[in-house]
């Protein structure tokens, strides 16, 4: 058994196999070879799996988000079937006498730059299609043996660090821990893990990787952040049991369902659940949420190959809308830039993208994609009861403009004779120093405030979010972010708007008397917490 | 060998999903070949990433070319498909 320490950043205990997420771009190494039959059957061999691959991925993306959005993976298994590609892959096989996996990287660089160099951002962005269709094949040369990838056993994910790309392709049905040599408690995958309500360790450090072994039984307590490869009887009888009653602790929480948000003198609040993509709805209301808090966007355009149509759009946002049966439903328009990337955007590579080229600068900047999202929503409200909200906001004209461009949109729509509903309320993320200082100014333009704590906190701190050597500089409770809500809130209430919380500090239960006591009217959490700060809500007394 | 000029309509051009509609409608009629002459530069219809690397956009003239298998009615089926904008 060999224990390994991290920082624990979700609660739980996962026992089970691990597997070790592999980056498709792996360098790839020239060697020369004998026997060119082989190496081409090699290719061939590993062609047919990446096929084979490419048909499941199919097959669940067709179930999941429809044909439009799956036939990019039909059109990938073309793309290993074609012609040329082929030709020159087996051709610098046959000539150099080198290993297949290089042939495919040698003619995967050919064919990316081919499609690079074309005077059209579309196609241009093709070369990564090219790209991913030939790391496939090579990890599918290089895994010949292990099939643990395409195993229908739920596995413990070890990794450097996840890129949020990283985590929308996982298959979060077959994830049963996170386990991270590097990131800091605000990653994505930190994040994601909450969202899941599975365990995270994060922070391992680089032995994690020189230690763990694809298919090798651990025990991971997300609890104390430790990690146990091949643990010994007695140390998995231990987890089995803390595994046990936590998961009767956690059936505890269930019997709050139904039950309302009000301390024990008599203060209601309101607690709402943030979502990142069309799937979460089922944990949003199986854990009883009053509403949707914070619905990020991102997810569109990050799963797409172009900028999603108005029609995508409003489809998603409409089915958002129709499934939450007339509760609350803030969705938050894009959010792009910064730690989110998306290859279409065509953004540069920013010195400090935190503070860079993101969010509403870019919708303000970019305004033929934001109108299409203001459209879409719009479009969407007359199916519910929907908020929109805007990410980033500083100052007072930025909100005039948004403002400006709102009612055209609704205008446009109208004369168009489409069905929008009046009573869309408009609001704005206060995750900005400046935002804050400024609240007094801005409470009259919106209808409510939602407090993005995440980046208030970064900003505010000088700590960059995904810097883990900072982490001990990073304090959440900082009475400097706490005076700022503190700040806001008075602001929002004295012009008769709400106020909410969207960031991980509202799921900080040793914080809720706190926010309850500043008059906050709303905690947006991960679903899975929402029943927790329930309870915390239900013991507090603010009379006292 | 039959032929025809058809001109491209989808807003977008030949872009991914058509490549891919064209490249596997091709490689259903395994009798027939079938290329595509545009921008001076011809095409095996089967190959997608030929296809998408035309980088054919909206107003472009393709020639269809169907030779062998039953030639006229895969032309027409190609021609159709070009008409419909590939569905879009």
């Amino acid at each position: 058994m060999t224990t390994l320490k991290g920082k624990g950043v979700y609660g739980a205990i996962a026992l089970g196999r691990i597997s070790v997420f592999t980056r498709r771009e792996a360098s790839v190494k020239r060697t020369h070879i004998e026997d060119i039959e082989a190496e081409k059957a090699r290719l061939t061999k590993a062609k047919e799996k990446a096929t084979e691959q490419l048909r499941a991925i199919y097959e669940k993306a067709l179930k999941e988000v429809g044909e439009a959005n799956a036939q990019i993976f039909e059109i990938h298994q073309m793309m290993i079937e074609d012609e040329d590609y082929n030709e020159s892959i087996e051709s610098i096989i046959e000539t150099q006498s080198v290993n297949a996996e290089y042939a495919v990287a040698v003619t995967a660089d050919n064919f990316s730059e081919m499609f690079a160099s074309m005077d059209d951002a579309y196609m241009q962005a093709r070369s990564a299609d090219v790209k991913d269709i030939s790391n496939r094949i090579i990890s599918c040369l290089s895994d010949e043996g292990g099939s643990d990838a395409v195993s229908d056993e739920k596995v413990i994910i070890c990794a450097d660090d996840l890129a949020p790309s990283e985590t929308v392709q996982l298959d979060k049905d077959k994830v049963l821990a996170f386990v991270t040599a590097f990131g800091s408690s605000n990653s994505h995958t930190a994040i994601l893990a909450r969202n899941m309500n599975i365990p995270a360790v994060i922070g391992v450090g680089t032995e994690l990787l020189n230690t763990v072994k694809s298919g090798v039984f651990a025990a991971v307590d997300g609890y104390t952040g430790e990690i146990f490869i091949d643990p010994d009887e007695e140390t998995v009888a231990r987890l089995e049991k803390k595994r046990k009653e936590d998961e009767e602790k956690k059936h505890l929480l269930q019997e709050l369902k139904g039950k309302e948000n009000v301390t024990l003198d008599g203060r209601k609040i309101n607690i709402y659940a943030n979502i990142g993509s069309v799937d979460n709805i089922g944990a949003v209301l199986a854990n009883d949420a009053g509403g949707i808090g914070l619905f990020r966007s991102e997810f569109l355009y990050l799963e797409s190959s172009d900028y999603p149509t108005e029609e995508q759009q409003f489809a998603a946002y409409k089915r958002v809308l129709e499934s939450m049966a007339g509760k609350k439903v803030i969705i938050r328009t894009l959010d792009i830039g910064a730690d989110k990337q998306v290859d279409y955007f065509g953004l540069e590579k920013e010195e400090n993208p935190a503070l860079g080229y993101r969010a509403i600068r870019i919708c303000l900047t970019r305004p033929e994609i934001f109108r299409t999202q203001l459209r879409a929503l719009y479009r969407a409200s007359a199916y519910g009861n929907l908020g929109i909200m805007f990410p980033m906001i500083t100052s007072v004209s930025e909100v005039e403009k948004i403002l400006e461009m709102c009612s055209e949109v609704k205008e446009q729509l109208k004369s168009e004779g489409v069905e929008v509903s009046d009573k869309v309320e408009l609001g704005i993320m206060i995750e900005t120093p400046a935002a804050a200082i400024i609240s007094d100014k801005l409470a009259p333009m919106v209808n409510f405030f939602s407090v993005g704590t995440n980046d208030l906190t970064q900003y505010t701190l000088a700590c960059d979010r995904q810097n883990a050597n900072i982490e001990q500089f990073v304090d959440t409770h900082h009475e400097a972010i706490l005076r700022l809500i503190e700040m806001s809130a008075e602001n929002a209430h004295k012009h008769g708007t709400w106020i909410g919380i969207c960031g991980e500090l509202a799921a900080d239960t040793s914080l809720t008397e706190t926010f309850l006591r500043m008059g906050i009217d709303e905690l947006s959490v991960s679903p899975t917490f929402v029943l927790k700060v329930r309870d915390a809500v239900r013991k507090c007394d603010l009379s006292k | 060998m039959v032929s025809k000029v058809v001109t491209v309509v989808n807003a977008e051009g030949m872009h991914m999903r058509p490549a891919g509609m064209i490249a596997k409608a091709a490689k259903e009629h395994t009798d027939s070949e079938i290329v595509m002459k545009a921008n001076g530069k011809e095409i095996k219809a089967k190959a997608v990433m030929q296809i998408m690397a035309a980088g054919i956009k909206k107003g472009t003239d393709v020639e269809l070319i169907v030779s062998g298998g039953d030639e006229q009615a895969v032309l027409d089926e190609f021609v159709k498909m070009f008409e419909d904008g590939f569905g879009e």
